[in-house]
């Protein structure tokens, strides 16, 4: 399995799941199963996270997105009444801009990629234990951006409960 | 290698058989105790003591006929059941039941994947369980089974943040997230978790119980309000599909406690495997206790004592057990 | 990685033993269906409207919180396991980070958001 060729075959098979289902999230009619589709994509995104060892990223990917974000979402459809059966058409008068707009940006992303002769790569080699290794350099190297973590978190949590509560009332 | 794989695979569905086969024994055993608590007989005509009962259980539902509501969204009604059988099996990827042994003249791990983030992957998987109850209460097309499944996973995601709270308790002292090596720390009798980390061992408890929608949380499916909650419409296999489900994320929540606080399958005399049966099902034998013993919460009760009483018990907890293990490292 | 792969297999051989006692039911479970057994079960009464009737909104504020503090959870995990290694300065970085947090929640305790009635 460690094998480069199982990898690559692992590696197409995860990211034509994340293409697919996340071209299904975009353009499906019926929104409670775009959320469904959103969540298999999230969840290939994690399985891609394990093919580069990143294992502790992708327990948080599939923690946080698809058990906790994802589960929001589906809420939110399931909760506004009238949304969760309804076809609804996914594109507006501007789609055919943004359609160009986007085919635009990944050719010139690839031409870029393409142009670059020298990549950077990561000279050190992986530890073992990368959960350690992140909590080590969290509580260090990252020891602002972490804390800065925690005051962004209470801002949209505050955020959200005042919305949501406008909402109601 | 191709000797690996054999291996590997008849170890997958050797789990796998003897998995289910719990989850049906858990049934049985789940009615006897349920029996003998009110003064009743329980299942006795399926074969002694009623021991065939699960099989006959079993060959009923295939028999019986399969109601797919006018009303409800076919393939996603289908998938249901399913998606929510898979996290339950999930979790038993990870737990060690035994030591390693020897089978056949081939070295044989006690664990079917020692991952390095054991610990972490339990409490994702455990995550995923909220899908099967959605999805089936949203199929369903009828309002008892979307109430049910909207209660359900509100209440799982309410009680899953002291679920893994009390967690981290544990990994304080062990330093490891790899679920093999938290029970080899556990070696002798006083090196259990439980005593070092009472407090957490009784929140994930309650909060297992919570997660496994089971008494005195069982409000997703209260009988005398919502029918039967997220899975009211469902009939034949896929209701057994539920009903597996179920006792499958007891048996899971039962032997993370037992891998987690009570050493997994160490233990004198007895060979480890037979440890390990013991104590998930002393565990087992304590959540049919409770449901003999104890009332229905109400709903607002519920969503009140895990959000103002666990939750910040189980955070202060982390901290004291941090601060606990501070102290102790630098007498030593 | 192989490790992963076993969870896998392990994954796929569950799903195909469902899938098969399904089958296997397919087969010798009796078909008849008719519309009075297609009908949605409400106690023996006819259902009035559809299923989607407007819920408590709290729903959605719960599984808000719920998000942010699932992020808060996910960073102990990492902060456990190499705390050993850490020490004191460790603990008043993780205290203040949880307070933080705790203050988010002592908001939405404040405002009632909690109370569920």
């Amino acid at each position: 399995m460690s094998d480069p060729g199982s990898v690559g075959i692992a590696f197409w098979i995860l990211s034509a799941i994340v293409l697919i289902s996340g071209l299904l999230v975009v353009s499906l009619k019926n929104i409670f199963h775009c959320a469904l589709f959103l969540m298999l994509c999230l969840t290939g995104v994690a399985g891609i996270f394990i093919l580069l060892h990143a294992e502790f990223l992708a327990a948080a990917q599939v923690l946080v997105y698809v058990g906790a974000v994802s589960v929001l979402m589906i809420f939110a459809v399931m909760l506004t009444s009238n949304l969760a059966r309804k076809k609804i058409v996914q594109t507006n008068q501007n789609a055919l801009v943004a359609f160009v707009s986007c085919v635009a940006f990944v050719v010139g992303a690839l031409w870029l990629i393409k142009g670059t002769e020298v990549w950077k790569f990561a000279t050190e080699a992986l530890p073992a234990n990368n959960t350690m290794t992140i909590g080590k350099l969290l509580m260090t190297e990252f020891m602002l951006p972490f804390e800065v973590v925690s005051v962004l978190l209470v801002a949209a949590m505050i955020g959200a409960i005042v919305l949501a509560r406008g909402e109601e009332a | 290698m191709l000797e690996i794989i054999i291996i590997g695979t008849l170890k997958v569905i050797a789990v796998v058989v003897v998995v289910l086969t719990c989850c049906a024994y858990s049934t049985l055993l789940e009615r006897k105790v349920l029996a003998y608590m009110q003064h009743r007989l329980g299942p006795i005509y399926a074969g002694p003591w009623g021991l065939m009962q699960p099989i006959a259980d079993g060959i009923k539902l295939m028999f019986k006929e399969d109601i797919v509501p006018d009303r409800s969204e076919r393939l996603m009604f289908m998938l249901a059941p399913i998606v929510s059988f898979i996290p339950a099996l999930l979790v038993f990827a990870v737990v060690p039941f035994s030591s390693d042994f020897s089978m056949f003249g081939y070295e044989i791990k006690g664990v079917l994947s020692d991952l390095n983030i054991g610990v972490l992957y339990i409490f994702a998987i455990t995550s995923l369980s909220v899908y099967g109850l959605v999805l089936a209460g949203w199929s369903s097309g009828s309002k008892y089974s979307l109430l049910g499944g909207i209660r359900s996973s509100a209440q799982m995601i309410s009680y899953e943040l002291s679920y893994g709270l009390s967690i981290v308790g544990v990994i304080l002292f062990a330093n490891t997230l790899s679920m093999t090596e938290i029970v080899n720390q556990q070696a002798s009798f006083w090196d259990m978790f439980i005593f070092r980390q009472p407090l957490a061992f009784l929140l994930f408890l309650t909060c297992g119980i919570a997660e496994t929608n089971r008494l005195p949380f069982d409000l997703p499916e209260c009988e005398s309000e919502l029918a039967a909650g997220y899975h009211t419409e469902y009939s034949s296999m896929r209701f057994a599909t539920f009903f597996v489900a179920e006792y499958g994320y007891m048996l899971a929540v039962s032997s993370v406690a037992t891998t987690l606080f009570l050493g997994g399958w160490q233990g004198p005399f007895l060979p480890p495997v037979i440890w390990f049966l013991i104590k998930v099902f002393g565990f087992m034998f304590f959540y049919i206790w409770l449901r003999a013993t104890f009332p229905r919460f109400r709903y607002d009760q519920l969503m009140a004592f895990g959000w103002k009483v666990l939750f910040p018990l189980a955070l202060a907890n982390t901290m004291g057990t941090a601060l606990w293990v501070l102290l102790t490292d630098s007498v030593n | 990685m192989s490790e992963y792969l076993s969870v896998l297999i392990f994954a796929v051989t569950g799903a195909a033993i469902v899938l098969f006692t399904f089958f296997i039911s397919k087969l010798i479970r009796p078909h008849n269906p008719y519309p009075e057994k297609g009908v949605t079960y409400e106690c023996a009464e006819d259902a009035i409207g559809d299923s989607w009737i407007r819920f408590n909104p709290r729903f959605y504020i719960f599984a808000l919180i719920f998000v942010i503090f699932d992020v808060e959870v996910i960073f102990l995990f990492p902060w456990a396991v190499a705390f050993g290694e850490l020490g004191l300065f460790a603990l008043v970085e993780m205290v203040i980070f949880i307070l933080i947090l705790f203050f988010g929640l002592f908001y939405a305790w404040k405002k009632g958001v909690l109370k569920w009635v």
